[in-house]
């Protein structure tokens, strides 16, 4: 795992920030050393903080929403945070629309989410 | 049209054009630098973020097609003499694309993609060109507004 992306176990949930130069190689190990972590530290939910992405094009759209119903397989929610208003138009424009992930405005919104859960 | 040579030594422009920035596509790390380089110009002219993120996405595309189909090319990003076009030309060193009213339909993929990614090239960008033939490589030119 690249030190690009950081993952870490807070409350019921595995909190991952993607960088902003996080390249194809790398989101596709993101999914990989995720799906094992949701399943070997049994948490409700994961949460990625794309706050930081000034773009998510098709592929890193696909990656997401791939990792989503991976998690949903393994009995975990995903939620993206943090999606700035132009990468939500452009995915719109690319007819992308998420819908295997929940989106919420804040990590902090997300968690009360999860506790709920 | 929005288009002149860009990145090509001896084209005749009349009114040429300023090579900002000329990198090769090897890798994913590569894809990075270009939409990188792309938003950084067009924030640099003071261009509006939603402009950026929908140009800088397009070329993001663009430039991953041309590693995962076109083994590997370059890319030159320009800017016009009046300064009001960025202007992006992508070539590659594939095979080309035999038909490329079926490869701009939505869903219409040969690699095990979405399909997505040419069409939304296309509509994210301002102008947009592709020029390719069977076993010659392909080459896309695409422009925003600054």
């Amino acid at each position: 795992m690249s030190g690009i992306t950081s993952i870490h176990l807070v409350e019921n949930a595995l909190l991952v920030s993607i960088h902003d130069d996080v390249t194809d190689t790398e989101i596709i190990d993101l999914q990989d050393t995720l799906s094992h972590r949701i399943s070997e530290e049994n948490v409700r939910g994961v949460v990625l903080d794309i706050s930081a992405l000034e773009i998510v094009d098709t592929f890193v759209g696909r990656v997401i929403a791939q990792l989503a119903g991976i998690s949903r397989l393994l009995d975990a929610e995903t939620y993206v945070v943090g999606m700035r208003p132009a990468v939500a138009v452009t995915l719109v424009e690319l007819g992308m629309y998420l819908p295997e992930t929940k989106t919420a405005l804040s990590l902090t919104h997300a968690l009360s989410q999860l506790r709920r859960a | 049209m929005h288009f002149r040579s860009c990145g090509v030594p001896n084209a005749p422009d009349t009114s040429p054009l300023t090579v900002l920035a000329r990198l090769s596509l090897k890798t994913s790390r590569d894809v990075v630098a270009a939409r990188q380089t792309v938003a950084r110009e067009m924030k640099a002219r003071g261009t509006s973020t939603i402009r950026v993120t929908r140009f800088a996405t397009a070329v993001s595309e663009i430039a991953r097609n041309a590693i995962v189909h076109g083994d590997g090319g370059e890319i030159s990003i320009c800017i016009d003499a009046r300064k009001e076009y960025l202007l992006v030309e992508c070539r590659d060193r594939g095979r080309g694309i035999g038909d490329v009213e079926q490869a701009m339909i939505e869903g219409f993929t040969t690699a095990g993609g979405l399909g997505r990614g040419l069409g939304g090239a296309r509509r994210l960008s301002h102008g947009f060109e592709i020029v390719t033939a069977p076993g010659e490589g392909t080459l896309v030119r695409m422009s925003a507004k600054l």
